[in-house]
């Protein structure tokens, strides 16, 4: 087996005596850390690199529109007050004269090409790393020492987090964008600012913490719609994914919906619409 | 302690294309300075910069960065480099308008002076001597602490059509004052990396 090597950067990253570091890799795109404007400010480099197998022209348009579709939405929540990674830097370009050249020579190689987006680095953890520690604690907790007073805290302390969660996606949806793909791994814990030293796996028996701001990644798939629908399978796909990743905690999703109808106006009639969504899935009927 | 200029490295950028900046107040010669400007008097190719526009740091930077990025791009939609920095800091497409509302007028004051090392005879020392002998007016620091002080958040936020974002009072849900200079920095950073996007 040959080692993976990523596609190369896009200018400038190129040529930079800081190389971005991968943290994570997609089907559309690769996700560096890195430092911005200054050498301290780190930020998250999401990269749309090209597709060889498509038509270059096709795929700088679509390349184009779908970074700049995730930037405006980002742009637009964080004007909005919503906690979601700031827009620090763009291109929408990317390497004009690299991808002519390639276009010139038949695509192929699939060189530089890509375009990027820089975004403000969200400390914390995903609410799904955060969840299943919790879980995990809930259940050596149950098999130790049964039910009790402990168990009481530890439900009111995931109630509070999935309320946040319903909180923050209703905040989204207010300001008329739609994520597209919500789940655990879509949200991120960050820790309050004044932070509590970083307890993590120092005290492993201890009760995971649950504090913190509820920040939404990942705007890949978003796009702007005020329409119940677009709002309920937001929910919907949410809900599923507790379904599938958190059993333990899935019970308490009322909560996050309790959230939600409190945070806008308009959210009792996407939560209305939720239910009919949740009777027929995701894909809406085809009709006529 | 008196400020200098101070030599720039943005992360990502050829180091061969360092960033010189220098913020001035009491700045007595604006008119001298603009009118080089607009003669296209090759010494005088600097960003010249309405200080009261700037919000931070970051802010100026990001507009150096774009300008850069578009330059080392070949995208440049202004004359050169220079003049780039100043129409980056626009949210719109007008140069002529953002040259108006960013850029030196006769009655600036405080101005910040940005000139990036295009040619390798751009030096720390010969931006320095250049700027000693060109600006009368006194230097003080580029930080954040004493730009918050020159800035008119009013004038930034009608220029970036930002007026219905929270004011420095206390006065949303979790509106420290703090978090409302930051909204309004990282909205305006946002502005900046989408011009242009249609």
């Amino acid at each position: 087996m040959t080692e993976y090597t990523p596609p190369p950067l896009p200018p400038p990253f190129n040529t930079t005596t800081t190389p971005p570091t991968l943290i994570y890799q997609g089907a559309e795109a690769h996700l560096y850390k890195t430092t911005f404007l200054t050498p301290t400010t780190h930020a998250a480099l999401k990269i749309r690199p090209s597709k060889p197998y498509r038509h270059p022209i096709l795929d700088r348009r679509l390349t184009r529109a779908r970074i700049l579709q995730e930037a405006r939405c980002l742009h637009k929540l964080v004007k909005e007050g919503v906690s979601v990674p700031a827009v620090l830097g763009l291109d929408w370009e990317g390497d004009a004269r690299n991808s002519n050249s390639d276009s010139a020579s038949g695509g192929g190689g699939g060189g530089g090409g890509g375009s990027w987006l820089a975004m403000e680095w969200v400390e914390g953890e995903v609410v799904r790393a955060v969840l299943e520690r919790w879980e995990r604690y809930v259940k050596d907790l149950q098999r130790t020492t049964g039910e009790g007073v402990v168990m009481d805290k530890e439900e009111r302390k995931v109630r509070a987090l999935m309320k946040k969660i319903g909180t923050a996606v209703g905040s989204l949806h207010k300001a008329g964008v739609i994520h597209g793909d919500l789940t655990t791994s879509n949200l991120i814990l960050r820790p309050d600012s004044h932070g509590q030293a970083e307890s993590g796996d120092a005290a492993a028996g201890a009760s995971p913490s649950l504090e913190g701001e509820i920040v939404m990644i990942d705007f890949g798939l978003a796009s702007q719609s005020s329409q119940d629908e677009d709002r309920a399978v937001d929910l919907y796909v949410l809900e599923r994914a507790f379904g599938s990743s958190h059993p333990r905690a899935e019970g308490f999703f009322e909560e996050v919906l309790a959230g939600y109808r409190e945070s806008y106006k308009g959210a009792g009639s996407a939560l209305k619409r939720l239910e009919d969504v949740r009777m027929r899935g995701r894909k809406r009927s085809m009709i006529g | 302690m008196s400020a200098s200029l101070e030599t720039i490295q943005l992360p990502h950028l050829p180091s061969s294309l360092a960033a010189h900046a220098a913020l001035y107040k009491d700045v007595q010669n604006s008119s001298y300075l603009r009118q080089q400007l607009l003669s296209a008097n090759t010494e005088f190719e600097y960003a010249f910069i309405d200080a009261s526009m700037i919000l931070s740091r970051a802010h100026a930077l990001s507009a150096v960065f774009r300008a850069a990025n578009d330059y080392l791009n070949g995208r440049l939609k202004s004359r050169n480099v220079h003049s780039e920095i100043v129409f980056s800091l626009s949210p719109t497409n007008n140069i002529a308008d953002s040259f108006r509302k960013f850029g030196i007028a006769d009655t600036t004051s405080r101005l910040l002076v940005v000139k990036i090392s295009v040619t390798p005879d751009i030096t720390h020392e010969s931006v320095a001597a250049h700027l000693e002998q060109n600006v009368q007016g006194s230097q003080i620091p580029f930080d954040d602490a004493t730009l918050s002080e020159i800035s008119d958040v009013t004038k930034i936020k009608k220029a970036y059509k930002l007026g219905s974002l929270p004011s420095a009072a206390p006065n949303q849900t979790n509106g420290t004052p703090g978090n409302a200079k930051k909204q309004l920095e990282l909205s305006v950073l946002g502005a900046i990396s989408l011009r242009g996007a249609t």
